[in-house]
């Protein structure tokens, strides 16, 4: 464990203190952000001061999150790292949401895992950075040397002396300070911690469990009206005429038009294409114009994608399969001279659907043109690419436009996009009065970015000793010549390239109508269910036990590569490659707590392993399924070990999410695809893309972190890829039939 | 169309369309947003609220079917988060995004109101129609548990009883 312990801060930052008007003060951590990110769009304006704590005379504290909250429980993570070495008690702190600036809270958004990771050592330096003004501004009052004092819950103590003095007595005092230098600063101990590392409930919950306006849904603006959006069923379709003067005269109806961006062709590759044509009907309650909606008559122009479909989509696979590999990813030795000089070959065919993110919340947003300038309240996960998608589709400056962030009923990815916060904005600026837009879950289901689809041929071969010497795998994804669509890309590091000496990683691509992105976990939510049962079936075919037989195979790593500048790897989340120690670490700790090995079943139970990295975090995880003469799967059990680093942040927040990203996966498993038929997405809610139910989820799943040295990442996605492959394992032992194919009915099962 | 309602004991009329389901009216007329719409055929549960005490999915109840059955939503078992679901829920920290947790809350009073001590097996029954994206269903089954507990070491035909339903 060789890393250092603090991660090195990529920005240049520095403190900014700003007098509060009434004697308060505000401490800020600015940032002077690169140039250009991704170089896209305009370099961000100069830091400004901004503002994390607020500390009001009678002693208050309020502290800002700057993140987007989508149920991640990063509204009240973020805020905890300031509060401990702000130094400050829990429960006298107000966390208020802020709106969305870029030049005052560097990076907001929410996606890739990357919340803990990014702010883990920033955040507690902006509550170091005020603990040490408070610490100065009682020195000087007292005209005693800073060494002598100690701050605790609130309040600077001079023990000597017996004196003291509240933050909020001190307040006015530290408005007139000069920063600290921010590298200068000693954070705490872990063993000080009185907030990080213990759990403390998501602080939204009293206002949930009273059901209080606070998802995008619930956004009220006096003079609203409630809009819905038709598109076209298939992408880029356009609207050649419609009945709209009918629909004007219909119950509640206040205005309904056509929008057009004409240049909206081929927009499938890039990702986010913001606004697409359709129809707009404005009414005064959501229903109103729903329901005129469902009297729309609507001739489109469907364009070039009509033919496309799932099937079709299997036979060009099938196809491709039997065909030299449109490219070559990765090459290391000579996979095929070891696979035909080997003891043991074994060959499989894997394939996995297209799949839909379906947050419970719908997509929606309300959006406000007024005097030039565009209010829009949003649940985006990326709120910046929205400001910026919304001012060049409706020729605005971008600091015309606000972006107040509110609570997202879910996301897993979906709101990473924003057409609909585009729609919203468009449709408000052309109605000249606030709009609330909502789509319904069909919408939603029909136009997402979905997860892609794939297929992977894979052929391995086995010396007399049962190790692996030769790896190939043809994958077949979507895309055009060397462009994947979205998410739908492998990389040339992906597991178990660096583990086997010969390694060839070959695809080939189809052209594709339908969007897609990045869903809980992106490609390691496919990628490890394919990889990590190809491992199983070698470990079977080598007669070894699979525990035994990964840690065999991680032993077998070539050293790792330096992380590049700006982390490398799956888009930034990830570095270059998988460290074999803390691989072996959790998959050695899963085993041990799920008494691998030790335990015997009755005939139909069986447990099965596997592990994946993604988004920097270790997971190993062990399913014990049941699986009954009718092929019906029960999951009994998960177990899970995780090494996220040195410190978990919020436990039972952290439990949580990690149960969550499990249940979430055996979803994915259970029965989600969406399929294609004429270029349309046939699956249009959730009785035809359904998610496991409380009964259908395991009772118990029984989690463990083991703490390493390393800085502490995210959880929300790289819990969820390892319980594919190890649910899918378990079921081949239990049955001695293998799932190549998702979801389960693909493979004969189904889920009891 | 003129309906007369009594939403948490509360008496008012709304002019709306007879097919307009229950949920827009909750939401858009009289502007209460616990009540959530998550897929309108009545698959996720989101939207449920008590109608003369049962559990209903209010996306699927037109307000020409609700006649003067009362209706309760989260809002009304309490504005404070005294009710014992409400207390159980904060205790043990069940929500992620928190989006379908009204429509839980609301399935397992209904519940908890027929069945005051329920076992795992009569929670995922009455539960089953609620989808939780986020996954929290080991904590709403242990919140489910521990609001009987609470509800049953205080008074139990007080707690249990939302306002507007009281007989």
């Amino acid at each position: 464990m060789k890393r250092p312990e603090n991660q090195k801060l990529e920005r240049r930052s520095f403190l900014k203190i700003s007098a509060l008007a009434g004697g308060g003060v505000l401490l800020g951590l600015s940032t002077e952000p690169k140039a250009s990110a991704q170089g896209r769009g305009t370099p961000p304006a100069p830091p400004d001061p901004h503002n994390y704590i607020r500390v009001a005379a009678d002693g208050t504290v309020t502290i800002v999150a700057k993140n987007p909250e989508l149920g991640q429980g990063v509204k009240t993570m973020l805020p905890m790292l300031i509060a401990e070495e702000l130094d400050v008690p829990w429960k006298s702190v107000k966390i208020e949401q802020a709106d969305f600036d870029e030049t005052k809270y560097a990076g907001q958004s929410a996606g890739g895992s990357t919340a803990t990771p990014n702010n883990w050592t920033p955040m507690r330096q902006v509550g170091a950075a005020g603990r040490a003004l408070f610490l100065t501004a009682a020195a000087q009052t007292w005209k005693v040397p800073e060494s002598e004092c100690s701050t605790n819950a609130g309040r600077v103590h001079h023990s000597s002396s017996g004196r003291s003095l509240g933050y909020g007595e001190l307040a006015s005092q530290v408005a007139a300070l000069p920063a600290p230098n921010l590298a200068g600063l000693k954070l705490k101990d872990p063993s000080e911690y009185k907030i990080v590392g213990h759990t403390q409930p998501g602080n939204e919950v009293p206002n949930i469990v009273t059901g209080k306006p606070l998802f995008a849904i619930d956004v009220k603006v006096p003079g609203m009206l409630y809009a819905v959006f038709e598109k076209c069923g298939l992408f880029g379709g356009k609207v050649t005429s419609a009945n709209l003067d009918e629909i004007k005269k219909l119950p509640g109806v206040k205005q309904a038009f056509v929008v057009e961006r004409p240049d909206i062709t081929d927009a499938v590759l890039p990702g986010d294409p913001g606004l697409e044509n359709g129809i707009a009907i404005l009414a005064e309650t959501w229903w109103h114009a729903q329901s005129a909606r469902k009297k729309l008559q609507v001739t489109w122009n469907e364009g070039p994608r009509a033919n496309q479909s799932s099937e079709a989509f299997a036979q060009r696979a099938e196809e491709l399969s039997k065909q030299a590999p449109q490219r070559t990813i990765r090459a290391d030795g000579d996979a095929e001279a070891a696979i035909q000089g080997a003891a043991k070959v074994v060959e499989a065919a894997y394939s996995y659907p297209f799949i839909a993110h379906a947050p419970l919340e719908p997509q929606g947003a309300t959006a406000h043109f007024h005097d030039g300038k565009m209010e829009i309240w949003t649940n985006s996960q990326i709120p910046g690419n929205g400001r910026r998608m919304a001012a060049q589709t409706l020729g605005m400056s971008e600091k015309d436009i606000t972006l107040h962030l509110v609570r997202g009923g879910g996301g897993f990815g979906r709101r990473l996009n924003n057409d609909y916060v585009v729609e919203a904005a468009y449709i408000a600026k052309q109605a000249g009065v606030p709009v609330k837009l909502l789509w319904a879950r069909e919408d939603d289901m029909t136009h997402d970015y979905y997860r892609p689809g794939g297929f992977q041929y894979l052929k391995a071969g086995l010396d007399s000793s049962g190790k692996i010497v030769g790896w190939r795998n043809h994958f077949i994804s979507y895309g055009e010549g060397d462009r994947f669509v979205a998410s739908g890309a492998m990389g040339p590091t992906e597991f178990p390239q660096r583990f086997i000496a010969n390694y060839a990683l070959q695809t080939s691509v189809q052209p594709l109508g339908i969007r897609t992105g990045a869903l809980r976990a992106p490609s390691s939510n496919a990628f490890a269910f394919v990889i990590h049962s190809f491992i199983d079936e070698l470990a079977h075919a080598a007669g070894k036990d699979p525990v035994q037989f990964r840690l065999d195979l991680l032993n077998a790593a070539a050293p790792m590569p330096e992380a590049p500048a700006g982390g490398g790897g799956r888009g930034g989340f990830a570095p270059p490659g998988v460290d074999p120690a803390r691989m072996k670490g959790v998959l050695e700790l899963v085993a041990e707590k799920s008494g691998w090995g030790k335990k015997t079943h009755p005939k139909g139970t069986a447990m099965g392993v596997a592990f994946h990295f993604s988004h920097r975090g270790y997971f190993a995880e062990v399913a014990e399924v049941k699986v009954d003469a009718a092929n019906k799967v029960k999951v009994n059990k998960i177990w899970v070990a995780a090494d996220v680093g040195s410190q978990i942040i919020n436990p039972g927040a952290a439990d949580n999410i990690v149960q969550g990203g499990i249940i979430d996966g055996l979803s994915e498993m259970m029965g989600q695809e969406i399929t294609v038929e004429k270029g349309r997405v046939v699956q249009k809610n959730y009785d035809r893309h359904p998610m496991v139910r409380l009964a259908q989820a395991p009772p118990e799943i029984e989690v463990h972190f083991l703490k390493t040295t390393f800085p502490p990442t995210g959880l929300g996605e790289p819990a969820l890829p390892p319980v594919l492959p190890a649910v899918a394992n378990a079921i081949f032992t239990a049955t001695g039939k293998r799932v190549r194919h998702l979801p389960l009915s693909k493979s004969g099962f189904s889920w009891a | 169309m003129a309906f007369k309602l009594t939403v948490n004991g509360h008496a008012t009329t709304v002019d709306v369309p007879p097919d307009m389901p229950l949920l827009w009216v909750i939401r858009d007329v009289l502007n209460l947003t616990g009540t959530k719409y998550g897929c309108g055929i009545g698959q996720c549960g989101a939207c449920t609220v008590h109608l003369g005490g049962q559990a209903v999915r209010s996306c699927l109840t037109p307000i020409s079917a609700v006649g003067n059955q009362p209706v309760t939503t989260l809002e009304g078992l309490s504005h404070d988060g005294s009710h014992p679901l409400q207390l159980a829920w904060q205790e043990i920290d069940v929500p992620q995004c928190g989006y379908c947790q009204a429509g839980q809350i609301m399935s397992a009073a209904a519940l908890l109101a027929k069945t005051p001590k329920p076992t795992d097996k009569d929670i995922d029954s009455a539960m089953n129609g609620n989808l939780c994206r986020c996954g929290t269903y080991l904590r709403i089954r242990q919140a489910v548990h521990k609001a009987a507990e609470i509800a049953g070491s205080t008074s139990k035909t007080k707690t249990m009883v939302p306002a507007g339903q009281e007989r």
